[in-house]
């Protein structure tokens, strides 16, 4: 059995992706993982707060950087925003003793205090480097037969510390689908932006981001795209039908996370995966699995 | 050295600004740089020749995706999200910007449900910047909300934390307040 602290963000604790929570612990349970829920854990900041008030920014994932540091386990999360959040405040934390000195400050005023020893880490690199793509092979029940997956990173898995995988063009979901029995088509695009929270500001900006998406992986012929993010799947599942509307494609792709579609393999019920959250149906794409 | 260049050097990530050699890599790289009124390599030029109000004023930081691949091909170590990240700081606090983008906006009403409740319950969120910013998109959305509300992705409740842990977190922020900022 692994231990890890875990901070579930909260778009896959209470908001739209629950579904990527319950998929993730249960995949992780079947992998012998054990995910401890961060007991009190706050809203990391998101990148909206550091374009804001940096201080405040700091502060809000320093707090449970402090929290996690008492546990002594590495820190993972499911969510990109957060990860990307979490381990820039870790590592401007040890570069910069101006700034530590005023979170340090800051975190005192609630009797807290960060020595900076927390790993923070995304569930997938747990998942591939932890467990392995051999043991993950060893619990697949349902082989996935050929499916046409299409892999996507987006940006801030990878970017911009360089972390467990290359920053353009990444490889470990490609073999993670390959060691489930999948397929992961070839899709340049896989790195590539999906609008972030501008589809809430800019949405016109944004769909011609998804469009290209979609139309990549389409064009490859995938059946479904797998991510690693809430934000990326909300933008391409929520927004699918946006994207047709606007530019008049007939797209439809089911976006799953990659813990759902472990968890297929894994032959988990849907109890555990919520593959009927998806917007985009998933059915068609997966029947034959159940 | 202009005081704009030194207040940018000043921000943690904002050093690196002095080492661009201007090859227009970051700006290439951008998927919304054709969308900014000045590109990310022009506001770097812009910043070094002193520019302030035009750089604080433009829109070209508030269409910044947070993608970093800009980050992670500069062949100059330019943390130039970052930058991006501290120019929008900047801009908010001399209120320079806000005219030709709705995103300061929706920063605002994510960092207010941030900061008061320690998480984001999403549809109280994008709710409150349809208010602020056009209350006639938030009906155009209807269909893609009832949809979400059908598959069970509305949550109407936002998560709480527990009394001690927002009292905790309530402290850790005014401290943060009271210190104003970094600089």
């Amino acid at each position: 059995m692994k231990y890890y602290t875990y901070f579930p963000g909260c778009s896959s604790s209470h908001g739209g992706t629950k579904a990527y929570g319950w998929s993730a612990r249960a995949v992780a349970r079947a992998l012998d993982v054990e995910l401890i829920e961060l007991e009190d854990w706050n809203c990391c900041g998101s990148t909206p707060s550091t374009s804001l008030d940096e201080l405040a920014s700091f502060c809000c994932a320093a707090r449970n950087l402090a929290l996690a540091e008492k546990r002594g386990f590495d820190m993972v999360t499911p969510c990109s925003a957060c990860y990307v959040i979490l381990s820039r405040t870790n590592s401007y934390l040890k570069v910069y003793p101006k700034l530590k000195a005023k979170v340090d400050e800051c975190l005192a005023a609630g009797n807290l205090e960060y020595r900076g020893t927390v790993k923070v880490r995304h569930i997938l690199d747990i998942f591939v480097n932890d467990v392995g793509y051999d043991v993950i092979r060893s619990r697949v029940k349902r082989n996935l037969g050929g499916l046409q997956v299409a892999p996507y990173y987006g940006c801030q898995i990878v970017r911009p510390r360089p972390s467990f995988d290359h920053p353009e063009f990444p490889q470990s979901l490609d073999k993670l689908i390959a060691s489930l029995g999948g397929e992961p088509v070839s899709f340049p695009l896989k790195s590539r932006c999906c609008g972030g929270s501008l589809v809430i500001s800019e949405e016109t900006l944004a769909l011609d981001l998804l469009r290209k998406l979609l139309n990549c992986a389409f064009a490859n012929g995938a059946e479904c795209l797998v991510t690693v993010c809430p934000l990326c799947q909300t933008n391409l599942d929520t927004y699918q039908s946006r994207v047709n509307k606007r530019f008049k494609t007939h797209f439809e792709l089911p976006i799953l996370f990659f813990t759902q579609l472990m968890g297929v393999a894994f032959g988990l019920g849907d109890e555990d995966l919520g593959l009927k959250t998806c917007i985009v149906p998933a059915d068609r794409v997966l029947a034959r699995y159940f | 050295m202009n005081s704009f260049v030194e207040e940018i050097c000043a921000i943690p990530g904002g050093e690196s600004i002095r080492l661009c050699i201007q090859c227009g890599t970051c700006t290439a790289s951008c998927p919304n740089a054709g969308s900014m009124e000045h590109t990310p390599s022009e506001l770097i030029a812009m910043a070094r020749a002193g520019m302030r109000e035009e750089v604080l004023s433009s829109n070209a930081m508030w269409f910044c995706l947070s993608c970093y691949l800009c980050t992670v091909r500069c062949p100059r170590g330019i943390k130039q999200t970052e930058l991006m990240h501290a120019l929008e700081r900047l801009a908010v606090r001399y209120r320079l910007s806000h005219a030709r983008s709705r995103t300061p906006i929706m920063y605002r009403s994510f960092g207010d449900f941030v900061y008061s409740l320690g998480s984001i319950p999403e549809i109280g969120f994008i709710t409150w910047f349809y208010l602020l910013t056009n209350p006639l998109h938030a009906l155009r959305m209807l269909p893609v909300a009832l949809r979400l509300l059908r598959n069970g992705r509305l949550s109407i409740k936002a998560r709480r934390l527990k009394p001690q842990a927002q009292q905790q977190l309530k402290a850790i922020l005014d401290r943060a307040q009271l210190l104003g900022g970094l600089s």
